[in-house]
């Protein structure tokens, strides 16, 4: 069996050799940042305004258990029905038993990276029902078959001659270069799907404890479609997504779209609170919202790594990472990828199995830099790093820093090394990126630098 | 002032000029330089690995090492976050605490002690050539280092510093990530060895020499006409 960390490198060794999906995704990011930059500039000034999302998620995660309890009341008593989900399985089990009491078929979902978590689309799936996704680019990796390769924008990997290949494919569409042509084609796939589907599923953006509200941020108007025409709506949230008070989010809301998509504002930000209501015309006649733990109480429990649920899930910190920029996003062979599934995948999914993701970085700090709620995110790799070697340390890792501590606290021994490298400096060049090269790691593709006649420390001996 | 040089160990073994042009420069400027031959490594492999006990025992001698210096100056960012910024963290709820707290506030990168802590940016110095500047990450973001090395260049003759696309991105060293995950670091140093040759520049200078190491690497390997040189050597040559 190929463990996480061997798919791990074999998929990061094809990703980062075709230089086409690199190129793809470093145009798509280098847009990404011009607009980021633009509408970051707007912000009176963007710091404090992080500073204060910060302390506003800072409140909000410290006293989960006070703001949960009230985002629950406060929507239990406009008549929606509130589920806890301790873990995936529990989660799944919740939301089919609802699909199999509303006798439903067929589902229409929006975007939800909760229900990617838990691997929702399966799950339903295998149980007979007909799950369509209606994002674009969910609707898209769907038709593929394939996870979503970025929290935000699922199919960037893809060209637009991609999609125009897979319609053609999968929906029998005519050929079309135009992006409105294709949008088109997918969106009249999906309408019929919005009237006829019986239970609509939706992500959320933020849970609001204050008025027990559940906030969506979109871009194409699916998820209002999602939750207004089916009779049944059931939201999937993870439980760290509570914000205290209704006007948080006058921040959150350009932050959140500034950060992950170098917008003003979303297109469409609605509120749901709950189903509806006697008197009204649209809405749902049921409501259910399912608050997902699934180990992220664990992360709570962290006092040194609690800041990592602040996370908005904007993709901020994936759009700058260089290794996401290089890898893509289905190498990390988990639903959050990027500088924050590489902090939380260790703890959502056990950390021995998944330490690679916080090894895999060169810890260059440009996610902490930009994340918008100010996430200790590559320090929080560096700790990860620290509680996987003291929880189960590489004999061989720790012999080697053992004997390098050994060599460089003695000079003399120093010395000798050096020494022992300027003589071997011939050989190595002989044997250089061969399997007998122990600096094959690095000599395979790069150039060591020569061994100079004197060393500074030589130099400076001979001086004195 | 009595200033304590730091030199790493891969700058003492494989970059000597990158220390000597330090001596130079600040003998110049009339400080007396000191050099413990016992310090070779801040245990920053270690640390960023994980290994934390075994980094404290590259670490330990370190700071006890440097506990009655004046000043402290490293010609790497990276190695200068290790002591001023990790250091503290390395060893709380240690007896050494206090020491590595004691030792931050004396730690300094080689060009923001000349601009920042000296106020000197003028160093007399002349190169003749086009430049780009990569900055090393933790120099940028543990330290906060961005004008510093600028203002010094700026300050010397004949060099015209192009700004490269990028120039805050990671080259893709790392440290032992460059050997434990080679292919992402390759690409990673591909991607700034493009954005540097688009300059047209003749060097890329940096004030880490580790960054500069994984960057020439790549550049002689692939042939490029673009070579690499520390700040510290520039602002030596006269
Ligand atoms: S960690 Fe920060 S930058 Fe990354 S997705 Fe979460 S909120 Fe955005």
């Amino acid at each position: 069996m190929t463990t996480h960390v061997q798919e791990f490198l074999a998929q990061a060794r094809v990703v980062t050799r075709d230089l086409r999906h690199r190129g793809l995704i470093q145009t798509a990011l280098r847009k990404y940042e011009t607009a980021r930059d633009r509408k970051k500039a707007a912000f009176n000034d963007w710091q404090s305004a992080r500073q204060a999302a910060a302390e506003t998620k800072w409140d909000a995660i410290n006293h989960l258990d006070t703001y949960l309890a009230e985002f629950a009341d406060k929507m239990e008593a406009r008549g929606t029905r509130v589920h806890w989900a301790g873990n995936a399985a529990e989660a799944r089990e919740i939301i089919l038993g609802i699909i199999k009491s509303k006798g439903a078929r067929s589902i229409i979902k929006s975007k939800a990276m909760t229900a990617e978590e838990i691997h929702l689309n399966d799950a339903m799936e295998k149980a007979g029902y007909e799950v369509v996704e209606s994002d674009l680019g969910e609707f898209i990796v769907q038709l593929r078959h394939e996870p979503p390769y970025h929290i935000v924008f699922p199919a960037m990997h893809l060209t637009r001659d991609d999609i125009n290949e897979l319609f053609q494919k999968e929906l029998g569409s005519a050929s079309t270069r135009e992006p409105e042509e294709l949008t088109m084609i997918a969106r009249r796939a999906l309408r019929r799907k919005y009237i006829t589907a019986d239970v609509g599923i939706t992500g959320a953006n933020f849970a609001i404890a204050e008025t027990g509200m559940i906030s969506i941020t979109e871009n194409e108007g699916n998820a209002r479609l999602t939750a207004a025409l089916p009779k049944t709506m059931i939201t999937l949230v993870g439980i760290e997504k509570v914000l205290p008070k209704l006007e948080d989010l006058a921040l959150f809301l350009p932050m959140l779209a500034t950060a992950g998509a170098g917008q003003t504002i979303t297109g469409y930000n609605t509120m749901y609170g709950g189903p509806r209501q006697p008197g009204e015309c649209d809405g749902p006649e049921e409501y259910h919202v399912v608050l997902l733990d699934n180990r992220r109480t664990e992360l709570l429990a962290d006092p040194e790594q609690r800041d990592a649920l602040h996370c908005i899930r904007c993709g901020a910190c994936l759009n700058v990472c260089p290794i996401f920029k290089n890898v893509g996003g289905h190498t990390y062979g988990t639903t959050y990828s990027g500088p924050v599934g590489s902090v939380i995948t260790p703890h959502l999914r056990g950390l021995q199995d998944w330490k690679h993701l916080s090894g895999s970085s060169s810890l260059c700090g440009a996610c902490t830099e930009a994340c918008p709620v100010k996430i200790d995110l590559h320090h929080h790799l560096l700790r990860n790093r620290r509680n996987a070697a003291v929880g189960e340390p590489s004999f061989f890792e720790r012999l080697a820093y053992r004997l390098f501590a050994f060599v460089i606290n003695r000079p003399g021994l120093y010395r000798f090394a050096k020494e022992a490298g300027r003589l071997t400096e011939p050989l190595q060049k002989l044997i250089r990126d061969t399997p007998l090269d122990p600096a094959r790691a690095w000599t395979g593709t790069r150039d060591l630098p020569p061994m100079p006649e004197q060393s500074f420390k030589e130099w400076w001996e001979e001086r004195r | 002032m009595t200033v304590t040089l730091f030199i790493p160990c891969f700058v003492d073994s494989l970059y000597p000029g990158v220390g000597i042009s330090m001596v130079r420069i600040l003998e110049r400027l009339g400080h007396r330089v000191v050099c413990p031959e016992e310090i070779a490594c801040c245990g920053q492999p270690a640390f960023n690995s994980g290994y934390w006990p075994e980094a404290r025992e590259v670490a330990a001698p370190v700071l006890r090492r440097l506990q009655d210096a004046e000043v402290v100056v490293i010609a790497s960012g990276s190695c200068g976050a290790m002591l001023k910024v990790f250091y503290p963290q390395l060893f709380a709820e240690t007896p050494q605490a206090e020491a590595a707290k004691a030792l931050s506030p004396k730690v300094w990168e080689f060009s923001s002690f000349l601009a920042d802590k000296l106020g000197v940016t003028d160093l007399g110095a002349r190169f003749p050539a086009k430049v780009t500047f990569h900055d090393g990450c933790h120099g940028l973001r543990e330290l906060g280092i961005k004008t510093a090395p600028r203002r010094l260049l700026e300050k010397v003759q004949g060099l015209e510093l192009v700004e490269m696309a990028d120039a805050e991105t990671c080259c893709g060293f790392g440290g032992t990530f460059s050997a434990k995950f080679p292919m992402i670091s390759t690409a990673m140093g591909e991607v700034k060895c493009a954005g540097a040759a688009e300059t047209g520049a003749d060097y890329i200078v940096s004030n880490d020499s580790s960054c500069l190491m994984h960057v020439q690497g790549l550049l002689s390997r692939q042939g490029s006409p673009i070579k690499t040189i520390h700040l510290a050597e520039i602002l030596a040559q006269r």
